[in-house]
């Protein structure tokens, strides 16, 4: 059964009404958890994750109308399923339910096979949803997924203030001639998992990877109150996770690897470029260019992290950090003031 | 008061669709909870609380639909429908006839329950 073990909260002020449906749902297979007011569901819903809601609307402290309404404001609960389970009188009151975002309505008292059926289709459409977020976030990161959910697609950008990060791995094409394609990929893909973790630790996006490159973007699309600081110490992490990286893989016997990794804040247009059939969400700018001159830069100056001016004053202090000669940055009128990370 | 005060076959359904041991376990729930709802309903149209009337009406109606008390379930509803402004409006007549209804349905469950 695909709802098998499903987890319903039944909320209804009416002891044996509450009894009734849990002892119904409870031999279908599910696990139930009882409240007896709105008040009491609200923050049962807000403190663990649920699959389906069962609302009663008559109810003293918070009625099931108020119930609806909150679930709607709730950027985590809104798509939750409810079923309305209800003796309350009037066509009326059973529009405004559905109108609230209710899926479903059964009048008391609850024919079991009826409602049998109405919780497995409710929990059937949830799968399918959950399956289609599973998917959105799979391939344009969470953030993305949320922004797309709550602000619908649209191609075009916004000009916001963000710190961009480029990253890559010093001397990768010598190292891919070294090794077998299978043991690149499997390099990669460590590469991948350790940097996508302290990225998104602090905040941050990948937007884009290619080949041992990877872009990430901190205060887009989601705003970040400190993004350069956030940046920054996901840096030093990436840094530290290399250096663990690296006792592996020369206690197996293979040459250590470097990142090299550019930082810069300012200004960026961020939005959906493409078509209206396939789309990637980006951010381009100045700020995005110095990001990628920054990290180039590394080889150069033989530092591993780079920062520029803008994302300096983000810090408070607390990160050791030493100024390198301003660089005449190709496309750049002035020169760039350039700061390192002291790491390692 | 010709009807039963028990509708056998509503109850005989609820017993194979929850279970005769469950259904004891729900009886004893109606027997506990109701004797609140009739002094809710009592006190409600004492302060002329029409919400809390209204309410409380609507929970003995739902509970006695539960066990096919039909009789009491109609009674219950008319309350919940006219509320406290009904013209006339509810007496201690009206009241007490419910109470009386809700006697019978009580009586009829003990009855069933320990059978």
């Amino acid at each position: 059964m695909a709802e098998s073990g499903a987890r319903l909260l039944v909320v209804d002020d009416n002891k044996v009404n509450r009894l009734l449906l849990a002892r119904g749902l409870e031999m279908q297979g599910h696990r139930l958890a009882l409240a007896e007011n709105g008040r009491v569901a609200l923050a049962m819903l807000r403190s663990e994750p649920f699959d389906l809601l069962i609302l009663d609307i008559e109810m003293p402290e918070m009625d099931g109308f108020e119930v609806l309404e909150q679930l709607k404001t709730d950027r985590r609960l809104y798509d939750l399923p409810v079923i309305v389970t209800s003796s309350v009188e009037g066509l009326a009151n059973i529009v405004r339910c559905i109108e609230l975002g209710a899926e479903d309505y059964l009048s008391k008292p609850v024919n079991a096979v009826l409602l049998k059926a109405r919780v497995s289709a409710s929990l059937e459409k949830k799968r399918l949803r959950d399956q289609q977020k599973d998917l959105v976030r799979r391939f344009a990161t969470s953030e993305v997924a949320q922004d797309l959910q709550q602000s619908g697609f649209s191609l075009g950008g916004r000009r916001i203030t963000a710190t961009v990060m480029f990253s890559d791995i010093r001397g990768f094409t010598t190292l891919v001639e070294q090794q077998s394609p299978e043991e690149t990929i499997e390099l990669l893909n460590a590469y991948y998992a350790l940097m996508f973790d302290a990225i998104s630790g602090q905040g941050g996006v990948v937007n884009q990877m290619i080949g041992d490159g990877l872009m990430a973007i901190f205060g887009a699309p989601l705003p970040l109150a400190d993004h350069g600081a956030a940046a920054v110490r996901a840096a030093l992490e990436m840094t530290e996770m290399i250096e663990l990286l690296n006792a592996e893989r020369v206690a197996a016997g293979k040459p250590p690897i470097a990142i090299g990794i550019g930082i810069a804040t300012g200004e960026v247009v961020a939005g959906y470029t493409g078509t209206q059939a396939r789309a990637t969400y980006t951010c381009i700018g100045d700020t995005v260019n110095l990001a990628a001159r920054l990290e180039a830069h590394t080889k150069v100056a033989q530092h591993a992290v780079l920062i520029d001016g803008p994302t300096r004053a983000c810090l408070d202090g607390a990160v050791p950090i030493d100024a390198l000669e301003a660089v005449q940055f190709k496309g750049k009128a002035q020169p760039v003031e350039v700061f390192a990370l002291r790491v390692g | 008061m010709n009807q039963p005060a028990i509708d056998p076959t509503t109850y005989a359904e609820l017993q194979a669709t929850a279970g005769a041991d469950f259904v004891l376990e729900l009886v004893d729930a109606f027997l506990d909870e109701t004797p609140g709802m009739m002094s809710a309903l009592r006190s409600a149209r004492a302060t002329a609380d029409a919400a809390g009337f209204r309410r409380a009406a609507h929970s003995i109606k739902s509970n006695a639909n539960t066990f096919g008390a039909h009789t009491l379930a109609a009674m219950a509803r008319e309350f919940e429908l006219r509320g406290l402004d009904a013209d006339p409006p509810p007496d201690d007549a009206a009241i007490d006839a419910l109470q009386a209804e809700l006697d019978r349905a009580t009586a009829a469950l003990t009855g069933l329950r320990d059978g």
